[in-house]
């Protein structure tokens, strides 16, 4: 039946199977290479070749190539065939220079001009070749020479179907190599009715052309919504014979109507209510389709209907906007989840990764999340388990965070090595992110380092120090738990960094235990030291200097170990400047000097994880916005890694060698331009600063800061492009002691740097603070630490100011922020019974004493932070008291240098409502005020 | 859209090559042996859809031959993977035999069908429409 002398002839035929059947590559090069000069002296021969034997050459030419041989002539008689008449001829001229010209080929010229011959000469074969041609080479001197032509052939009424397609994906190519050779016109709304079109290939060329044009042209093309759910609402409610030709296994036209979806993915879901109505109906009938019996038993019949399922998944998901379809949506993918096709089970994943991110389907899909961790353990296909990864981190929340971290965790184990690094920026962003309870936290971190240390990138142990570091609640234990994983005879050195940093910072909180005396504790980090590379030394070192400040009684012994030639004289200049600079300072700086230089720490500044940056470099972006969208940074400062080590901010000044003893040494660049004015009003601020008390106004985000810290003690307070402020403070009884840290972000010096702390005339009899001055100079990236003694002298409502002044440059800068030194921060939280509670609860029943307020909640209403707040808040969290488990209670002292006064309070949420009802009594009016206006603000 | 449109043999010889975006002969090499190499080294428990550089490969194996398209994002899986199946229908129309004698006419076909990166034709009866006037043609 074949007729191989029609097209090829005997002989190509029979040169093509003995070059296919050759029986090695050797033989196969050198049966082309003989061919290749066959041709090449047939082509340079004195006889002019007839049409026949022009177009056998250059098909073989054209084998020749596709067997992935490059070929460097024939273009020219490729050209000369082109001008053929002949079909066959012509196409195979076509077909050579679509193949095989390059847009850069100086041939270009010579075809064009064929190509307009073509075009001009009405033959709708040859006007079809010479489009595909314009759209296979699609070149800038094609653009020139056609994007004029192309729209008037596509939009004319008498032109062919075929022809029309052509057209069609031609202007495609032409607008996406030189969108500027293609202007907008008159064509446009003719060509987005072509969307009606009686020939449904056409539709399917037309649709493609127009969701490339509007894309780029929104408002040009936005008729073509209505006439695209038009179109879809009639193929969608077909018969199934209806389509004739076009129906593929009884599904009518699928692969027009995947790309009708994909148009209209290009707009928000449609105004007109009868055409949102008519579209909404349609991607109902499309999920009925999935629930009913199948047409055919073909898997091309349901993988055609699938295929249509999913792009309408993909359009209800794009419009977010109808809760009913977008759990219907998510029951559908759900099904898909258990399929045996894993096909249909990678697509499920990667669909329902989108769907997490919506708030109507977010619980929807939280309801497969056993199916989608058993996916993580069964699946044998990597590239599935990996979509399950990315979808169990998109149903992430509170409420299963910790489940979904743990699988993580045991995948991680057996995980293909390709994919363990994004898995484990995934677990340590989510366990940062939802930790409540921060032991979690450092125990999944470590785990990290346990299961996949080479995985873990600085990145992961920067942000552990840094979250450590700023929550004094979690730094005993984890100073522990790093000193019981460093007992494993090998651990990963990621894990001696950690443990090397932490135990530095916080090695004094373990040392009473016996087990984990001050000299055990330096003989295990040691007994790893020789193991580790040069910059995991050097910050062991540091940490060795730190134990000489903590632990004095082993001093000596770290002295000794300084000493010795190994480190001394170490080969490298960083360990050698640190051992011979730390044993220096250790001799010669009396107790004083070497706690201040080796203080704690100060808190860093919170900024965005650089894990979730570094994630969202891996993964490009768009793909983790999502989940980032929630949180709450207000700086878009990126690079911020901890800087690793143990050193104290006032250092800052020392001239030292090592850019990391600077403390918080990522200090971020300083935008170029004039320095912003401080407080929004620095202008203003300026012209009045004559007068002695002129105060600036409050910076902006003040209040919100200083709501922050009500129920915490160490953060930063304030931060703009010149200054960050941090803080740390510590209450007992009566009296308190906070330490503001300035730190200069630019690198010029501030000059004459002043603040003052403002009490109004009313608070100076409540409470009592006292500070001394600090230096007036600042020097760039440098930080100043002040002092501030505070005592409660009674109860009070008012919070003291900070305003701070320097010089900046040649401009005065002035800010002012209200500090947080609240009544609540001299609360003793008292444990009681239930008994207890309500006996005292009922005492104090007078009007007067008791404050209630009732007000919408601001944040989530979830009940481990909730606890956490209390808690922090400085009140007794009261469990098992209030006969309903929903609402929290808590009980304590307010100590002031006069009085006692006794609080209770009540949290009644209301989950339905979103509301909460707080209820304090205490035994002073002021004061049941004061606090329940403090907490109100938290919820 | 579509970025290219391969046909591979086991042996990772390639039969059919057609690129909607211009690339270097040598990448071309280079890329079909990777190609070719990781659709190979799956089971038929795996997925056909391949995660590969900035975009997606989706594949399917008839016999000894692999037919492999690489898409961006913009395009449906389930819908190239059965427009696959879907040009092998139409190829197994036309021809009665093996077709790679023929190379010309699965270009013309593919023409028919791909253009430009787009789906534009899939009526299988107006896919070999101009095949068969042509056969008349030269019949003549």
């Amino acid at each position: 039946a074949l007729s191989p002398g029609l097209y090829l002839g005997r002989g190509l035929l029979s040169f093509c199977s003995s070059v296919k059947g050759g029986k090695s590559k050797e033989a196969e090069i050198k049966r082309i290479n003989k061919e290749l000069a066959n041709i090449r002296s047939k082509f340079k021969g004195d006889k002019a070749l007839d049409g026949y034997s022009k177009k056998k050459y250059v098909c073989k030419l054209l084998f020749i190539f596709l067997l992935g041989h490059d070929i460097d002539f024939g273009h020219m008689e490729a050209v000369n065939l082109l001008s053929s008449n002949r079909y066959t001829e012509k196409q195979i001229g076509y077909l050579f220079i679509s193949v095989l010209v390059n847009s850069n080929s100086e041939l270009i010229r010579l075809i064009n001009n064929a190509i307009k011959n073509d075009l001009a000469s009405r033959n709708p074969t040859f006007m079809g070749l010479a489009l595909h041609c314009i759209a296979n080479v699609g070149s800038r001197e094609m653009a020139e020479a056609f994007a004029g032509e192309i729209p008037k052939i596509l939009v004319a009424g008498d032109t062919m179907d075929s022809v029309k397609q052509s057209a069609a994906l031609c202007l495609l190519r032409l607008y996406r190599t030189s969108p500027d050779l293609v202007p907008m016109g008159d064509w446009t709304s003719r060509v987005v009715h072509l969307l009606n079109d009686q020939h449904l290939g056409v539709v399917t060329a037309a649709t493609s052309l127009i969701t490339t044009l509007a894309q780029k042209n929104p408002e040009e093309f936005k008729t073509s919504v209505s006439l695209a759910v038009s179109r879809l609402s009639r193929i969608v409610t077909s018969a199934s014979t209806d389509l004739q030709d076009y129906t593929y296994y009884f599904v009518p036209a699928p692969w027009l109507s995947v790309k009708l979806l994909r148009l209209l993915q290009c707009y928000p879901p449609p105004e007109e209510p009868a055409v949102r109505g008519r579209l909404t109906e349609c991607l109902e009938t499309i999920l009925n389709k999935a629930q009913e019996p199948p047409k055919s038993k073909k898997v091309q019949h349901s993988n055609a209907k699938n295929a249509v399922l999913f792009e309408a998944i993909s359009l209800i998901i794009h419009h977010d906007s109808e809760p009913n379809l977008l759990v219907r949506a998510c029951n559908q993918l759900g099904q898909f989840l258990q399929h045996r096709e894993t096909n249909l089970r990678y697509l499920a994943l990667e669909s329902m990764c989108t769907l997490a991110s919506s708030e109507f389907s977010h619980e929807a899909v939280k309801t497969h999340i056993e199916t989608v961790i058993n996916a993580l353990k069964t699946e044998r296909d990597v590239s599935v388990r990996q979509r399950a990864v990315d979808l169990l981190y998109a149903m992430c929340d509170r409420s299963n965070a910790q489940q979904i971290v743990a699988e993580m965790l045991s995948y991680l184990e057996t995980a293909d090595y390709s994919i363990r690094e994004e898995i484990v920026l995934k677990v340590a962003i989510l366990a940062e992110k939802y930790a409540v309870d921060y032991t979690w936290y450092v125990d999944t971190i470590l785990n990290l380092i346990r299961i996949a240390g080479d995985y873990v990138s600085e990145e992961v142990w920067y942000r552990v120090i840094q979250i450590v570091i700023n929550r004094d609640d979690v730094q005993g234990y984890a100073a522990k738990t790093v000193f019981e994983a460093l007992q494993a005879p090998a651990c990963h050195e990621n894990l001696v960094k950690v443990g090397g940093y932490i135990l530095g910072e916080f090695g004094n909180l373990i040392a009473g235990d016996p087990r984990s005396s001050p000299l055990i504790q330096f003989s295990l980090l040691h007994s790893k030291f020789h193991l580790c590379s040069v910059p995991t030394r050097a910050l062991l070192l540091s940490t060795y200097i730190k134990f000489v400040n903590l632990f004095p009684e082993v001093k000596a012994t770290i002295q000794d170990v300084l000493r010795s030639d190994s480190q001394l004289k170490n080969a490298d200049v960083e360990l050698q400047q640190r051992a011979v600079e730390y044993l220096r300072l250790s001799t010669i700086a009396s107790t004083d000097i070497l706690a201040t230089v080796l203080e704690e720490m100060p808190p860093f500044p919170e900024r965005e994880s650089s894990i979730l940056a570094k994630l969202k470099k891996k993964k490009g972006p768009g793909t983790v916005t999502d989940l980032e969208e929630t949180k709450r940074e207000r700086s878009t400062d990126v690079n911020g890694g901890a800087e690793p080590a143990p050193a104290s901010a006032s250092t800052a000044s020392t001239p030292s060698p090592s850019a990391d003893l600077l403390g918080l040494g990522a200090v971020p660049p300083t935008p170029a331009g004039p320095p912003p004015s401080s407080g929004g009003g620095g202008l203003l601020v300026d012209v009045f600063s004559d007068s002695a008390s002129a105060v600036a106004p409050l910076a902006p985000g003040s209040e919100d800061n200083f709501a922050r810290f009500v129920c915490k003690n160490n953060g930063v307070l304030f931060e703009n492009q010149l200054l960050q402020i941090g803080l740390k403070s510590e209450f007992r009884q009566n009296l308190g002691r906070m330490f503001i840290f300035y730190g200069n972000k630019t690198s010029t010096q501030f000059l004459n740097f002043t603040p003052t702390l403002i009490c109004s005339d009313g608070l100076q009899s409540n409470i009592n603070l006292q500070t001394k001055p600090v230096d007036p100079t600042v020097d760039g990236g440098a930080q100043v630490q002040q002092v501030v003694n505070i005592e409660c002298l009674s109860d009070f409502s008012e919070a003291p100011v900070l305003n701070i002044q320097f010089r900046y440059g040649g401009t005065f800068q002035n800010v002012s922020v209200k500090l947080p030194i609240t009544l609540n921060k001299f609360f003793q939280p008292t444990e009681m019974a239930s008994q207890d509670f309500f006996q005292r609860w009922k005492q104090l029943s007078n009007p007067q004493q008791e404050v209630q307020n009732i007000f919408k909640a601001k944040h989530p209403m979830d009940t481990e932070i909730t606890k956490a707040k209390i808690i922090g808040f400085g009140s007794a969290l009261l469990e098992e008291v209030d006969p309903n488990p929903a609402n929290f209670v808590g009980a304590g002292i307010i100590h002031t240098k006069t009085t006692q006064i006794g609080c209770l309070l009540r949290l009644e949420p209301n989950l339905q409502a979103q509301m909460y009802r707080l209820t304090v009594r205490t035994s002073k009016d002021t004061v049941s005020q004061r606090l329940c206006g403090l907490l109100s603000e938290q919820f | 859209m579509i970025k290219f449109f391969l046909m591979v043999n086991k042996q990772g010889q390639t039969r059919l090559s057609k690129y909607y975006e211009h690339l270097e002969i040598n990448k071309r090499t280079l890329l079909e042996t990777e190609v070719i190499k990781s659709c190979l080294s799956r089971s038929n428990e795996q997925c056909s859809f391949i995660e590969y550089k900035d975009f997606k490969l989706i594949y399917r194996q008839y016999a000894a031959l692999f037919i492999v398209v690489g898409v961006d994002d913009t395009e449906n899986e389930m819908a190239i993977y059965e427009f696959i199946h879907n040009f092998v229908e139409v190829l197994d129309e036309y021809f009665s035999r093996v077709i790679m004698f023929n190379l010309d006419k699965v270009h013309i076909i593919l023409d028919e069908m791909v253009l430009n990166g787009c789906i534009v034709e899939t009526n299988r009866a107006r896919i070999l429409a101009p095949l068969l006037i042509l056969d008349k043609m030269s019949e003549s």
